[in-house]
């Protein structure tokens, strides 16, 4: 804590100067400035973000200089006279009309050129919808039988990564400075290669949401029954931290996104992996491959379903379905299964959670129509079955049910 | 405010008690309860931003849930904005319009009352929702649908109210545009008119205007959530994207109603201070009725990012930039009026020169803000929190408290009290500073708005902005103290008040009698 404020007040004496003097980009860890981002338009924008700021502190020395020596120069109590027939001068208003407008005119044609470059989404290398959820991405690559990378259509969710979200909770006790990148974390990064055109194409299940990674440029919204277009061209390797940026409900603040630029043999290679058929035949993988999300949702590493017959202990059960529910499931039934009234039902000594387990298995894969549940039946067997099986075993709960992949397959 | 109706005005003598106060048509009494409501509900707001100060205080959520964090957000906008600084303009016009233009009254005083009188109801509605089961609005004070629509019981309330505040402002708006044209004493051609009555004029006619849209976008909402239509579902053939555009061509509007008369406020401190005149007089209107009218086409500007036709973005970052211009005019104005006069520095002028400052770098982050292709990073930022809090605090809100320590000698008849309220001023000017400065820092450095917690690389401004915040609001319990003990009693204020006056209002004694100019005074 020592340590905190002495950087604090370091930085609150010293930032605004480095700042000023344009040198803070030697202060990286500061985060003090606009990043200059690791796209052409990124650089674009940096730049004109430093030109109207630069402009704007020249404006500011001149016009906060007269002032303040006029504060100084013509004080009563230093004798000046008033100049009372001091009311108007038509050259000196001309001149503050004119040289603004010059200014203006000269920062508009640049900032314009960009403006036409970022709108111009054609001839992408690899395409990939976005889709927005209260509160967390969806990424499916477009694939196509001639493209070099993706082939067919493959995709998955990405939300908070765990260890986040546990941190998070209100008085969760952790301390999230121990956190990796806290709150800028996911479980399922999207990944695309360096050096090639990425279109995103943007449109949301729900509410507005916005997605933005700063280091690959500006930003867009998510707007539910339309789609939105951008792109970045991503020339350094690396992993690109953002999260949603328009107000989108309660857990607005905890929907981060992740992006790893990778070598396009790493790109290919996790394309194989993911389900995008590299190479192959034609496409002929559902939107949603089951295997991705399951692993998606547990954190585990990337692979194609686990087999159905597997038996699983009560406890490994309870461990899986425990991060998987806080994946899944806290958002609005929250952690401790007490829900949000009136919005969200609790689960803690709930009717269906502690009653008939095909219910509970039918509301889980089927959702409830009309209302903010929605089906869950693209996790995979293992997880609804950790899932169905935490929640009638925990907070209180005790039906003592088991439920095994196999049961989960049969309900559906 | 002492009463002196005399005999022959038994007619209009007022009822004492909360008579007078329920049933006020007279423009002081109206004025003074404006005023205190707005200063009540800064106070509630205030204390709304305390509480989202201290869970930002540290990464990591302390204090309230992000569903409650939402509710703060929203609702400490919509108290600051339609409960504290759009009443205190009109309380201040209430208040001076008639004595700067030499008219007896309002023109139209029991409208004034109905204007006033919905606004506690307005708020008490919408405060009601706080005790909700699922809670106040928390969608934000922009009301974007569908996030809108999810709101719950607390969603009839909040349109409601924003109905009921669109009334008083309309109404007021009116009741100042009447006064101004009809009840001009003989000889207040419209070019004399002091400026804050000029801005004024141009703001109610701007209220006129926009707050009609407003209305217009939530009664569609409201039918869109409770009566089937589609306006803003894309499912039915609506678009949600219609709402930002309706919504921003009164918002944009509004974001100058909030500034214009504090502009206003401006130019009648700092020739007083200067003991110099106004330099540039109709300059100043010209660029107050040009900032006016481009108030209505830029709209767009605060929705760059959700995917507009090219030729709209660059219409709108243009004609955005061209607002510069006209506002540049009146910063050199206020410059040349300082330059060769022979200034005093007391609490309303220091205000005043904060002001100039504070605003202009407001400004200046409004200026980058325009720059589409940088707004694209900067757009629902920390940055754009640091550039409309310097607008509205130490811009708005500066203008009104100069105002208030300008005007409350004429109020109360006495002076307040000069030391304390300087340090009300330096304590308010030096943690304004440090609550929004680092804004910049932190939303440059990509963290978003309305969030209740974030990422750990920006700890350590967040921690400087909450302290700021914490000060400056404590600070402002002292002017509550100085308005407080100057209506009490202090040092008996003089006709005219300050050395420099110059105008009608500084021709009649403090305290102002409850009536004046009953017979229109000789305009000098
Ligand atoms: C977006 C919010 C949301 C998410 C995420 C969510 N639910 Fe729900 N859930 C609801 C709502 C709303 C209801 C009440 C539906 C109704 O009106 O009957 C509900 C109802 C339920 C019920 C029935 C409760 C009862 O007693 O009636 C169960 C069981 C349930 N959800 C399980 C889950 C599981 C398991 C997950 C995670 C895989 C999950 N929910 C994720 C919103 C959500
Ligand atoms: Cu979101």
């Amino acid at each position: 804590m020592r340590e905190r404020f002495r950087r604090i007040f370091q930085g609150a004496v010293y930032g605004p100067l480095f700042f000023l003097l344009g040198v803070s980009t030697a202060y990286a860890d500061w985060e003090l400035n606009m990043t200059r981002g690791v796209t052409p338009i990124s650089h674009d924008t940096f730049d004109l973000h430093m030109i109207i700021f630069w402009v704007c502190v020249a404006i500011a020395v001149v016009v906060f200089g007269v002032i303040i020596y006029s504060l100084y120069a013509f004080r009563l109590s230093r004798g000046a006279q008033p100049d009372i027939a001091m009311v108007h001068s038509t050259k000196a208003e001309i001149i503050w009309t004119l040289i603004p407008i010059g200014i203006l005119v000269a920062m508009a044609i640049p900032a314009a050129e960009t403006l036409i470059k970022i709108e111009d989404t054609r001839a992408p290398d690899v395409t990939i919808k976005v889709t927005s959820y209260q509160w967390k991405w969806h990424y499916e690559y477009l694939g196509d039988a001639n493209d070099p990378f993706v082939k067919s259509n493959f995709g998955f969710f990405s939300n908070i990564s765990p260890e986040s979200n546990r941190a998070r909770q209100l008085g969760s006790g952790i301390d999230v400075f121990q956190v990796d990148n806290y709150l800028r974390d996911v479980d399922k990064s999207v990944v695309v290669p360096v050096n090639r055109k990425v279109r995103l194409l943007l449109t949301s299940n729900d509410v507005l949401h916005a997605w933005w990674v700063p280091e690959l440029g500006g930003k867009r919204d998510t707007i539910p029954g339309f789609v939105n277009e951008m792109w970045f061209l991503a020339e350094e390797i690396g992993v690109y931290r953002g999260q949603c940026a328009e107000l989108c409900g309660r857990d607005h603040g905890f929907m981060p996104i992740v992006v790893e630029v990778q070598s396009e043999a790493d790109f290919a290679k996790w394309v194989g992996e993911n389900g995008g058929a590299v190479g192959g035949g034609p496409a002929e993988t559902p939107d949603v491959v089951e295997g991705t999300v399951a692993a998606a949702a547990t954190g585990g590493g990337a692979g194609s379903a686990e087999p159905v017959d597997m038996e699983l202990s009560f406890d490994d059960l309870m461990a899986r379905g425990e991060t998987a529910y806080l994946t899944n499931c806290s958002a609005c039934h929250q952690l401790n299964g007490q829900g949000l009234a009136p919005a969200f039902p609790a689960l803690a000594g709930g009717v269906i959670t502690t009653g008939a387990l095909d219910a509970h298995l039918d509301q889980v894969l089927n959702g409830k129509a009309g209302t903010a549940m929605a089906p869950f039946s693209y996790l995979s067997n293992t997880d609804i079955a950790a899932i169905v099986t935490y929640e009638r075993n925990a907070w209180g709960n005790s039906t003592g049910d088991i439920i095994q992949p196999s049961d989960v397959q049969a309900a559906r | 405010m002492s009463h002196t109706a005399d005999a022959h005005h038994d007619h209009h003598a007022a009822p004492s008690g909360f008579k007078r106060w329920l049933f006020a048509t007279n423009h002081k009494d109206i004025g003074t309860m404006y005023l205190v409501f707005a200063l009540v509900m800064f106070f509630v707001g205030g204390t709304m931003a305390m509480i989202i100060r201290a869970e930002l205080f540290q990464p990591g959520l302390q204090f309230v849930d992000p569903g409650f964090f939402n509710q703060m957000t929203t609702m400490h906008a919509l108290m600051m904005i339609f409960g504290g600084v759009m009443p205190a303009f009109v309380g201040l016009a209430n208040w001076m319009v008639p004595l700067m233009v030499g008219a007896p009254d309002m023109a139209l005083p029991r409208m004034n009352n109905w204007s006033f009188w919905l606004l506690p109801v307005a708020f008490s509605l919408l405060l009601s929702t706080l005790f909700f089961a699922g809670g106040a609005p928390a969608g934000g004070w922009t009301m974007y649908p569908p996030l809108v629509l999810q709101t719950g019981n607390a969603f009839p309330f909040l349109i409601f109210s924003v109905h009921l505040m669109g009334m008083s402002s309309i109404m007021g708006a009116i009741n100042i545009v009447v006064t101004i044209m009809n009840m001009r004493a003989p000889g207040m051609g419209l070019l004399k008119m002091p400026l804050f009555v000029w801005t004024w004029l141009i703001t109610a006619y701007l209220l006129i205007l926009a707050m009609p849209v407003l209305a217009g976008a939530v009664t569609m909402l409201l039918t869109d959530e409770y009566f089937g239509t589609s306006f803003f579902n894309a499912g039915g053939g609506g678009d949600p994207l219609m709402f930002q555009h309706v919504f921003w061509f009164f918002g944009h509007p509004e974001v100058y109603i909030m500034i214009l008369p504090a502009f206003g406020i401006v130019s009648q401190i700092i020739p007083t201070f200067a003991r110099k005149p106004l330099f540039g007089y109709e300059s100043m209107v010209y660029a107050t009725a040009s900032i006016a009218f481009l108030s209505f086409i830029v709209w767009a500007h605060h929705m760059f990012t959700v995917g507009m036709p090219l030729s709209g973005q660059l219409f709108f970052m243009f004609s955005t930039m061209l607002i510069a211009v006209p506002t540049g005019v009146k910063v050199f104005n206020w410059m040349a009026t300082m330059w060769r006069g022979s200034m005093t520095f007391e609490t309303p002028m220091l205000f005043a020169v904060a002001f100039v400052f504070l605003f202009s770098i407001g400004g200046f982050s409004g200026l980058m803000l325009g720059i589409t292709p940088a707004d694209f990073q900067y757009h629902d930022t920390y940055f754009v929190v640091a550039h409309f809090h310097y607008v509205l605090v130490p811009g708005a809100i500066f203008g009104i408290m100069g105002g208030v320590y300008f005007w409350m000698p004429k109020w109360t008849g006495h002076m307040y009290n000069e030391k304390l309220a300087k340090i009300h001023f330096w304590l308010s000017a030096i943690f304004v500073n440090v609550t929004f400065f680092p804004q910049h820092f932190v939303g440059l450095a990509g963290m978003p708005r309305r969030i209740p917690d974030y990422a750990t690389q920006f700890a350590d401004f967040n921690m400087v902005s909450s302290i700021g915040a914490f000060v400056f609001g404590v600070s402002q319990l002292l002017f509550v103290y100085i308005i407080w003990s100057c209506v009490r009693g202090g040092e008996k204020a003089t006709t005219a008040v300050w050395e420099g006056s110059h105008g009608l209002e500084w021709t009649v004694p403090s305290p102002a009698p409850h009536h004046t100019f009953e017979v229109a005074p000789e305009v000098p």
